[in-house]
């Protein structure tokens, strides 16, 4: 905490004419700060290194690799026989570290998560308005789509993010994903980049991954889907998506729609190259 | 947004659009707004209409927050002219409860009751009063501010005008607007000059 003051005050010096003035360098604004962690992070952290062996994620992959293979829905097939996440009908391992990509029979770029779930209409006859209705889960309930997407994210673990951005239609879902993070508007005028948009930022002791880099854009990335200490509950990648634009002040975005996957997509390509651990642990 | 803050906008924006050159991103840019349009439902307080661009907005947007200088001078100074003052000139109120707002992150959300006074949210990016050790650092440091300025009738209203609206002293900050927007009222905003400002304040021991 010394340490901080002090570089609180200095910066103070440098900047206490500046913020009279109306600053207009953002370099300025800021005190410096090192990754700072407070004492509830070291312990969390601490906590999820011991939990790794026995990781409560392992327990909904379970379940999604009984579900992928299980004959289901109206059209009594399985995903194991049916579905295509971009490496052939059925194959999962490598699959998830490799969306989003651009899916011809769908003609759209979509992520892991809504990838799963337009099989689970088109081949398995699921209505998509019942999946998107409680799309994620709660205290009392977990969607059969949560313990799929974990399945699938397990079948990457140590792997590398490898988003097909060659691909010109990946690329364009890139490039609009990259302006959807920049878009400010709401009450706040805030967008994704305002507090994901540079180095070594912070919402109280909370510390805040810069999504233009690969190492920040990984840590976005990195343990989702991801099981919750807060409430015990398994939660995908969409979900944190949503709970974002929720603090950005934003109205609340469709479940597996384009403006997701756009997003996503410019976030995972930017991680590309990083190697992905596997369903994870959250606070 | 006052009229002429829609006027000045509703100006600078087909300058800015000639001024700069034809390139992609606006293409994209395009495209981003359309699936924000087409893929977002409104839901509690948080309506639709939220995903629309001010005029402010709009210009920040197509600048990357770097707007050339003779247009954010402009619309700074209608920002800073629609701001509005207590009637009776009294800006500096009581920092105990601007402390307490100043803790408060919430307010609208989808998940915040509308009915319940909004937060400051503050400490979420300002280091402020020493005693709290867990604040963020998007915004500057605000410890020791009206010790290092004085607590001059220009600085409270520097500090007043700042927290009603961050854009009328810097058009593309990230700090919202929050007299503007409606979030914070009078009262509340005089208790934070006050946090910032009155000697008594943990801020300036």
């Amino acid at each position: 905490m010394k340490q901080n003051l002090i570089g609180a005050l200095c910066a103070l010096a440098v900047i206490g004419g500046a913020f009279a003035q109306a600053p207009k360098k953002p370099a300025a604004k800021a005190a410096p700060v090192a990754e700072v962690k407070d004492a509830a992070t070291l312990e969390f952290e601490k906590f999820r290194a011991e939990m790794e062996d026995s990781n409560p994620a392992e327990l909904f992959e379970m379940k999604g690799q009984e579900q992928w293979n299980s004959k289901r829905g109206p059209k009594n097939v399985s995903l194991a026989e049916s579905c295509d996440l971009g490496q052939g009908i059925g194959k999962v391992k490598g699959a998830y570290v490799k969306m989003p990509r651009y899916f011809a029979d769908a003609d759209a770029v979509m992520d892991a998560e809504r990838r799963i779930v337009w099989c689970m209409v088109e081949k398995q006859g699921f209505k998509f308005d019942e999946i998107a209705a409680k799309p994620f889960a709660n205290a009392n309930f977990t969607p059969d789509i949560t313990n799929l997407v974990t399945y699938v994210a397990g079948h990457s673990r140590n792997m590398k993010v490898a988003v097909p951005l060659k691909d010109p239609k990946v690329q364009e879902a890139y490039r609009i994903g990259k302006e959807v993070a920049a878009y400010r508007a709401g009450p706040y005028d805030f967008s994704c980049n305002t507090c994901h948009g540079a180095d070594g930022k912070r919402i109280r002791m909370q510390n805040l991954p810069n999504l233009s880099t690969p190492a920040g854009a990984m840590k976005g990335v990195q343990g989702w889907p991801g099981y919750r200490m807060t409430g015990g509950v398994m939660l995908t990648h969409q979900w944190r998506m949503g709970d974002c634009f929720r603090q950005q002040r934003f109205p609340q975005p469709k479940y597996a729609s384009d403006a997701i996957s756009y997003l996503l997509t410019y976030m995972i390509g930017n991680a590309n190259g990083q190697v992905y651990k596997g369903p994870g642990i959250k606070r | 947004m006052t009229k002429t803050i829609l006027l000045a906008a509703a100006v600078a924006l087909p300058l800015l659009t000639a001024a700069l050159p034809a390139a992609a991103d606006a293409d994209y840019r395009a495209k981003a707004i359309a699936a924000l349009k087409k893929d977002f439902q409104p839901r509690g307080q948080a309506s639709l209409d939220r995903l629309a661009e001010d005029g402010l907005q709009a210009i920040c947007n197509r600048t990357e927050n770097k707007p050339p200088e003779y247009i954010a001078k402009r619309l700074e100074a209608d920002q800073l002219a629609a701001v509005k003052y207590p009637a009776d000139g009294k800006l500096l109120g009581d920092w105990k409860s601007g402390e307490k707002l100043a803790q408060s992150g919430r307010g609208f959300t989808w998940s915040d009751n509308p009915g319940l006074p909004v937060g400051g949210n503050c400490y979420n990016c300002h280091q402020i009063a020493p005693k709290e050790t867990s604040f963020g650092t998007i915004g500057p440091t605000l410890y020791q501010f009206g010790k290092l300025r004085g607590n001059t009738p220009e600085i409270q209203k520097y500090a007043y005008s700042k927290i009603y609206n961050a854009k009328a002293h810097n058009l593309c900050s990230e700090m919202p607007r929050f007299g503007q927007a409606g979030a914070l009222k009078e009262q509340q905003i005089k208790d934070l000059v006050a946090l910032l400002l009155d000697p008594e304040s943990p801020v300036n021991k």
